[in-house]
């Protein structure tokens, strides 16, 4: 008989968070229906929608931006609720669950796993608006500024936010649904398609409540010509300061809702 | 000390009794086997154990802790091998145990672990290629890769062909002799035999018998029945002297088909939990 000892400090948080992001990132990349739909969708709708309604440099840098704030969304919201409740149903939170790992690198990890994605996702659609729209890429260092920051507020807030909704789905086909619905509505509010000056009050408002609205207008400002474009927006200006609010407030709501509602399995218990 | 006590364990569902009292003690080393026919309790008893879920009332103690205040140097101690995981299907065999071996303080050597549980050949195959045995030993080797004192296995082997039960028994006799407690939750009788140190038997929320799978429910006391064909016919006779009615019948010639039989485990365990 052996002597046991497993009885050694165990490794930190952030650590195991990194671990669990790098083995994320791995499995994601590996599974093709992630790479035809969540990373290149946004840079293939792009391309069919620019077609059609793209015809002028301005428009271009307009559109591109609002679909870089869509595809982020897509594959923070939409991309990360499913892979949560996928986890749930194939096994995978049960199993961390009785490890010595805690939550909080598995929330690490995710956050890891959908930054490199919306990163990929982000660039193969510059990529795309660059060669066939002419699109410009921002060209001051305080633009980038702000694109860093709205991308990071952006995916944090909407990641959080669909964990917390995926409780509500009990398979990963549910999932797609309470998922998308919501993301596909919040599409036409928040000026992705259609401009968010042209709408009726009512719905100007109901999008300028959720993130998808505040993240598009933040690219816009990066992808704008000239600030002279601030015009166009619903408030006539580009209102940094309440993006960086709005995105803020989501955040720690997000926070709260996924202690509050996050479940390791779909029993009862 | 023992690895798990438990006194006066009590959990209910919706007014439904899971868990109706149960004691429990598994000494340190031991490989103890739960049987029970589904719905008995013994999922929800193993996982109030691995601190997964609440419980109603009782005393338990696992590794000298409460698993419902189990930390993660608890939780380093022990290992869960799950039922019907189909995760990490694109990560190959290597890459997934040397992932999981991440999270503990000392796990083993994750090459020693897929030696182990006899993937080596598999090691670069992805989990979702694997055949349904193999991928119960991945789980076996993600269970037991942080080098764990006890081990649960929640009916391990449904659903095997009698070969890869026998692979994945010798499996378990391997931990099991290198000090590892062993808790098994199963409903083959044969298993709990070829494995458990100690048995115990759960219908209705309660504990029904306990003991040796040689002694369980007083069977290595009870009657013996001695069978043979006569002229009229298969006779039976139930003694608790089963060699003194032999010598008694044999004085008057030969007994044909004789057989001599004490209950089986089976016909203990059926009558249990009847």
């Amino acid at each position: 008989m052996t002597t046991v000892t497993s009885e050694a400090a165990v490794p930190g948080t952030l650590e195991l968070g990194l671990a669990r992001g790098a083995a994320e990132l791995r499995e994601f990349f590996r599974q093709k229906e992630n790479l035809i739909f969540t990373v290149s969708l946004p840079a293939i709708l792009m391309l069919l929608l620019g077609t059609v309604y793209v015809h002028e440099a301005a428009a271009g840098q307009m559109f591109a931006a609002s679909m870089i704030g869509a595809g982020i969304i897509s594959t923070s919201f939409v991309g990360l609720g499913i892979s949560v409740v996928a986890d749930r149903e194939d096994g995978t939170l049960k199993r961390l669950r009785g490890t010595p790992m805690p939550f909080t690198s598995y929330f690490i990890g995710k956050i890891i796993l959908v930054f490199v994605s919306s990163l990929f996702e982000a660039v193969l659609l510059m990529v795309v608006a660059m060669l066939r729209f002419d699109v410009e890429l921002p060209s001051t260092a305080e633009k980038w500024f702000t694109f860093g920051w709205v991308f990071l507020l952006g995916v944090i807030s909407c990641s959080l936010i669909g964990v917390a909704l995926s409780s509500i789905a009990q398979s990963t086909r549910s999932a797609s649904g309470v998922l998308n619905l919501p993301y596909i509505v919040l599409q036409f509010l928040s000026g992705v398609f259609i401009s968010q000056a042209v709408l009726p009050e009512s719905l100007r408002v109901a999008g300028s409540l959720f993130p998808l609205k505040w993240v598009c207008q933040g690219f816009r400002s990066v992808f704008a010509l000239n600030d002279g474009y601030a015009v166009m927006e619903a408030a006539g200006s580009w209102e940094l300061g309440r993006i960086a609010l709005v995105l803020g407030a989501w955040t720690i709501a997000g926070l709260v809702l996924v202690t509050r509602t996050f479940r390791w399995t779909n029993e009862a218990s | 000390m023992n690895a798990i006590r438990v006194r006066g364990l009590r959990k209910a569902y919706k007014g439904h009794q899971a868990v109706a009292g149960v004691d429990l003690d598994v000494a340190r080393g031991e490989v103890f086997a739960v049987l029970g026919p589904n719905g008995a309790g013994k999922t929800t008893t193993v996982e109030i154990l691995e601190g997964h879920r609440g419980r109603d009332s009782g005393e338990v103690n696992v590794l000298g802790v409460d698993p419902a205040e189990g930390n993660r140097a608890w939780r380093s101690r022990l290992g869960i091998v799950l039922q019907s995981a189909t995760d990490a299907a694109t990560l190959t065999v290597r890459e997934a145990v040397r992932h999981y071996a991440r999270y503990y303080g000392n796990p083993r050597d994750p090459e020693e672990v897929i030696e182990l549980v006899g993937l080596a050949e598999k090691a670069k195959s992805r989990a979702g290629t694997l055949s349904g045995g193999q991928r119960r030993r991945l789980d076996v080797a993600l269970g037991i890769i942080g080098r764990p004192e006890l081990v649960f296995l929640d009916e391990p082997t449904t659903g095997f062909d009698p070969e890869a039960r026998r692979q994945f028994w010798g499996l378990i006799r391997l931990l099991a002799a290198e000090g590892t407690t062993i808790l098994l939750t199963t409903h083959y009788l044969d298993e709990a035999e070829a494995l458990a140190d100690r048995v115990a038997v759960l219908a209705g929320g309660r504990i029904v018998a306990e003991g040796t799978p040689q002694t369980l429910g007083g069977r290595a006391h009870a009657d013996a029945t001695v069978r043979w064909m006569s002229d009229r016919g298969y006779t039976e006779i139930k003694t608790s002297e089963p060699t003194k009615v032999i010598a008694e019948l044999s004085r008057h010639g030969e007994l044909a088909e004789l057989t001599v039989t004490r209950p089986s485990l089976e016909d203990v365990y059926l009558e249990l939990i009847a």
